[in-house]
Formats: structure tokens, C-alpha cells, sequence
């Protein structure tokens, strides 16, 4: 006979979401710079927001409470209603 | 699930045949039959009692529903209910529910009854299944015929890389024999997919890892512990640090489940230890999914992501526990769940006075992680019977213990400064003017473990500590 087992995941059904479309050039756009609160990741983010300001972009920046958890909820929603591309920055 | 037969209005006897004092009572059956009336349930041979009318529950459902642990039971049924019941033979009280005043005068005054088949042990998982299996609502896999289970379990990918025990229903329901809380409970919610993980869901993993059912609410503890904001088990899961929970436990019912906290505590041979911890790592696994490669960093790991848990020594202990120091009461159970490292080794031989050996655990813990790094990281000490010997035995308790060991870890922000003795890590250079703590003030757990034999202890390092990392996190066991 065979046996039946009982599936020991979470059964999720993931939820499929469309990336949108890459843009062709960031000028003009609101890019969002998040610190992840890692050590010298605001060294990388400054050069990134002189580079892109260059380039005509308006920088937001937002930093993450700690890197060992995930964005609060609110954070992740600021960003998504106020920039149009988001850069995540891990350095060490 | 099948339905709960009913009984039929009267007198109702459930016997078997195997059961001496079922044979002895047959004519005591028979004159109940003829004077008021009897149902008869023969659980194993249809032909017992001889010359009489016998329905048998071949399928044991009117003794499994009738929760009928004892044969013979007799029972008085009025409109469908049970109202009276009685276990084994006793004379007085057979007499008094049939209302025959002489019956069984012949017999002696009372005699016990033997155990019935739907409590029979190599009987009670198949029966569990058959008749209460729709209690559980996890998807059912059906394993094919040439498919063998161990391979088909490792396919899925819901091992951590050993085999696992195959979690069928008939397991499944005897885990969830382990704790009164029902199989739909929500223990808690599992990162790093934040899903809400049911009591049912637990013991299918618990059962993978090789748990015993008296595990079981150490598993559900661990796990209610692990999944705190104050743990975070996801930053201890997502880090490139070689860390993972590492579970503590601490009370009477280590010992009643044969957990481990002597010789060899950290190591193989003790089914309860290894498979605590392991059910814990297989939840994160299989409902969070957390897996390596994946939301798991880990640059290098540790052995004891398979499983790290322990039971403190209370009983040979000159102190008080781990858990009374963190709030638990005296006699109550409880799981401590620690961010750690692989165990080291803490070596003196020499140790006879405490301040020798305060020293010694204080330039050993001075290296972990970094000589240079402070504060950043708490640790947990296990120290062996006889290194705890010499401080006891100079009337120092576990404050003492910990008090004088931090004393000796206030360090000088020169020798920590980035540069300094050749080593680029360190703090920020212009904090070398401070003298600074190795550990903060409640950055170090003392644990009373191990061997009667050796002066050795073990320090287990932690990972990033406070709001940013980590927090040690104690839970009282529920059952």
C-alpha cells in the first residue's frame, strides 16, 4: 500500500507581481537610497546620490532601524508612494 | 473521520474473549440477558460469550468512542446517553446497575478487568488515524508504491540533510498526544516567510526530527521563544554569522523526558536533546522557509544548526537555574533560547582558587569573536561541575560568579582602538579614551552543565546583542 504522508511546509501559494518595466534613464526621476544600517553603507550611498544628482535625479533617503530585520511596513510603503526606483545598499 | 456509533437504551457489556475475568462473568452476561436485558460488544472473537448475542466491534469504533479502556465494561444507556458505568468485575456495583440484588453471588466480591484493544498500544496510533485522522487539515502526499519514503522526503526538500521519520498521520496524531492545545492553535508566526504556523503543522516537523510526544511542548516553547521581535529569528537565520538558536531547558520535566545535562551534554546518544532542537530547525525550515543558500547567509555555519539544546544540571548545581535567574519560578519549566556559536572549550587544570579561575574564564572570553570587539556580542558559559566546585566551595554564588568575571573584562579603549596591536578591527578611535566592558551588564548566562569529571567549562559565543540583534528569550513550558 502506499503511504500518505502530511506535508510539513506552509502550503503558500505565492502571490506572482510583475516588476515594472526598468526605465531608460533615471534622469528626472525620484531615485530612493535605503541604508540598511550596515557599517559604511552610507559611505557607498553618498557617492551613489553625488553620481545620480549629476545625472539629474532627486535623491530621497531612507534608512532601515537594524539590518537584521526586515523593513517596517510603513518604511517599505514611504518609499513605494514617494520614488519612482529604489537602490538597497549592504556593505560592510 | 467516522462517525461516533450510537449506543443502544439499556444494559451494555463490551468484552473480549483474551480477558479472564470477561470469561468469568459469561454467566452472570447470560442471566442479565435473560432477566433485563444486555447489548453485548466483543472486541475480538465474534463467537464470545458462547451461546449468547454478541456484536462485534471488529473495527473497536464503539469502544474507541466510547472511550472504553478496561474489559468488561458495563454501561447503562438512557435515550442515547451513557448515565452509569462500571469497570472490571464489582459485584455491588454490577448489582446496583441492573437492579438484580443477587447477581453474581457465586463470584468473588470484585475482580479487575484487563486492558481493552482500543487502548492496546500496538492498536491505539491505527485507531487514532482511522477514527479522529479529519482533525488534521495538512495536505495529504501520497507516496507511490516503488517510491522509497526516506528519498521521497529528501526530493521535497524538507530535510536539513539527514534523514527524517516519514510524518504519517498515525504519527502525527501521536505527537499531538503530547499537549492539551488543539491542532489549529496558532503557535506562532515563522520567519523569514512570516507564516502563521499551527500546532498541527509543528508536530509534523516534530515528528520528522524523531520527537517523542512528551517533547512536544518543549518544541512548541522553543519556538514561541524563537519567533519574538526580541529573538529574531530571521536576522539570526538571514546573518553570514556562523549562528543559530541554540535552546536551553530547564526544570523538573528535563528529567521526566530524559534530556541530557551530564556527561557528554553537548554531544551525541540523548534522543531529546537532538531532536528538540532539530524539530525547532525544521519548522524554520519547512513553514518559514528558511533554508540555506536561500534567506540563510551563513558564510560558514555551525554543526549545531541541525540542533543545539541542552538541559541545564539543576539537581548538581551549587546555584540557582539559568531560568530562575530570568524570571521563572522555582519547579516550573522553561526554554531559554540563546543567538549562538559552536561550544569552545575552556580549559584550567590548575583551578583551585576562584580568583585564578575568574582570570582564566576572563582571558578566554576576552577573545570571542574578537579581542578588539566589545559589547557587541553576549555569550553563554556552561561551566562544568568542577570548575563551579571552586568557586562554590569559596562561598561564591552565581552573582559573584558573574560579577567578579566582568570586573576582569574592563578594557582600555587603547587596546581596542582600530590599529592597535597590529590588528585593524576595533572600536572607532576616538572612543579610545574610555575604558570599555567586553560584555554588557547582562551579556553573559551562566548555565551549570556537564561531566562530574574534568575542569574544563564552555563558552558559547553570541551574535550582534540588544535591539539590533538579538535577545536571550525565556518561555515557561505550556502543556
Amino acid at each position: 500500500m502506499s503511504a500518505v504522508l502530511l506535508d510539513p511546509t506552509n502550503e503558500r501559494r505565492v502571490a506572482e507581481i510583475t516588476r515594472l518595466t526598468r526605465p531608460a534613464t533615471l534622469a528626472g526621476l525620484t531615485v530612493g537610497l535605503l541604508d540598511i544600517s550596515k557599517a559604511r553603507g552610507d559611505v557607498f550611498l553618498n557617492r551613489l546620490e553625488t553620481r545620480l544628482v549629476e545625472i539629474g535625479a532627486e535623491v530621497k533617503r531612507f534608512r532601515k532601524p537594524t539590518f537584521t530585520k526586515p523593513a517596517p511596513v510603513d518604511l517599505r510603503h514611504e518609499i513605494a508612494s514617494q520614488c519612482h526606483v529604489v537602490i538597497e545598499a549592504l556593505a560592510d | 473521520m467516522s462517525q461516533r456509533p450510537s449506543l443502544p437504551n439499556g444494559l451494555v457489556a463490551i468484552v473480549k474473549r483474551e480477558c479472564a475475568t470477561c470469561v468469568m462473568v459469561t454467566p452472570v452476561l447470560a442471566r442479565i440477558a435473560a432477566e433485563v436485558g444486555l447489548t453485548i460488544y466483543t472486541q475480538d472473537d465474534p463467537s464470545f460469550p458462547a451461546d449468547l448475542t454478541a456484536i462485534h466491534d471488529a473495527d473497536l469504533s464503539v469502544s474507541w468512542h466510547h472511550d472504553i479502556e478496561t474489559v468488561p465494561t458495563l454501561l447503562r444507556v438512557i435515550d442515547g446517553q451513557e448515565v452509569d458505568r462500571s469497570v472490571g468485575w464489582s459485584r455491588a456495583a454490577w448489582q446496583a446497575l441492573t437492579g438484580i440484588d443477587d447477581l453474581g453471588t457465586d463470584l468473588s466480591v470484585m475482580r479487575p478487568g484487563c486492558g481493552s484493544l482500543s487502548v492496546d498500544p500496538n492498536l491505539e496510533d491505527e485507531l487514532r488515524a482511522r477514527f479522529s485522522g479529519s482533525v488534521l487539515r495538512a495536505r495529504r502526499v501520497e507516496i507511490a508504491d516503488a517510491e522509497d519514503e526516506i528519498e521521497a522526503l529528501f526530493n521535497r526538500g524538507w530535510t536539513d540533510g539527514l534523514p527524517v521519520v516519514p510524518p504519517t498521520e498515525a504519527r502525527v496524531l501521536r505527537m499531538l498526544a503530547g499537549t492539551n492545545r488543539a491542532p489549529s492553535d496558532i503557535v506562532a508566526i515563522v520567519p523569514p516567510d512570516l507564516i502563521e504556523v499551527t500546532v498541527e503543522k509543528v508536530a509534523i516537523n516534530a515528528v520528522m526530527a524523531g520527537c517523542l510526544p512528551e517533547y512536544f511542548p518543549w518544541v512548541l516553547a522553543a519556538l514561541e521563544a524563537a519567533c519574538t521581535n526580541e529573538f529574531n529569528i530571521h536576522g539570526v537565520l538571514a546573518t553570514t554569522m556562523p549562528v543559530g538558536p541554540v535552546v536551553i531547558c530547564n526544570g523538573p520535566g528535563t528529567r521526566d523526558i530524559g534530556m541530557n545535562s551530564g556527561m557528554n551534554v553537548l554531544g551525541q546518544g540523548n534522543r531529546a536533546n537532538l531532536t528538540i532542537g532539530r524539530a525547532l530547525q525544521l519548522v524554520i525550515r519547512n513553514v518559514g522557509g528558511g533554508r540555506p543558500g536561500e534567506v540563510d547567509r551563513a558564510t560558514h555555519g555551525n554543526p549545531g544548526k541541525l540542533s543545539f539544546c541542552f538541559a541545564e544540571d539543576e539537581l548538581g548545581s551549587p546555584w540557582s537555574s539559568l531560568a530562575a535567574a530570568r524570571g521563572i519560578a522555582d519547579g516550573a519549566d522553561a526554554v531559554t533560547v540563546f543567538a549562538g556559536e559552536g561550544p569552545r572549550c575552556v580549559v584550567d587544570q590548575l583551578a583551585r582558587d576562584p580568583d585564578s579561575l575568574a582570570n582564566t574564564f576572563a582571558s578566554c572570553l576576552r577573545t570571542l569573536h574578537n579581542p578588539k570587539l566589545v559589547l557587541a556580542f553576549d555569550a553563554v558559559i556552561i561551566i562544568g561541575p568542577e570548575h563551579a566546585r571552586v568557586f562554590s566551595d569559596a562561598g561564591w554564588d552565581r552573582e559573584r560568579v558573574l560579577q567578579e568575571i566582568h570586573s576582569r573584562l574592563q578594557i582600555s579603549g587603547t587596546d581596542l582602538a582600530r590599529g592597535a596591536h597590529g590588528i585593524a578591527e576595533g572600536i572607532p578611535g576616538h572612543l579610545e579614551h574610555l575604558t570599555l566592558p567586553k560584555f554588557r551588564p547582562d551579556g553573559l548566562l551562566l548555565v551549570h552543565a556537564g561531566g562530574g569529571a574534568g575542569l574544563f567549562s564552555v563558552i558559547i559565543g553570541g551574535w550582534a546583542n540588544g535591539e539590533v540583534g538579538s535577545q536571550p528569550v525565556t518561555r515557561a513550558v505550556r502543556y
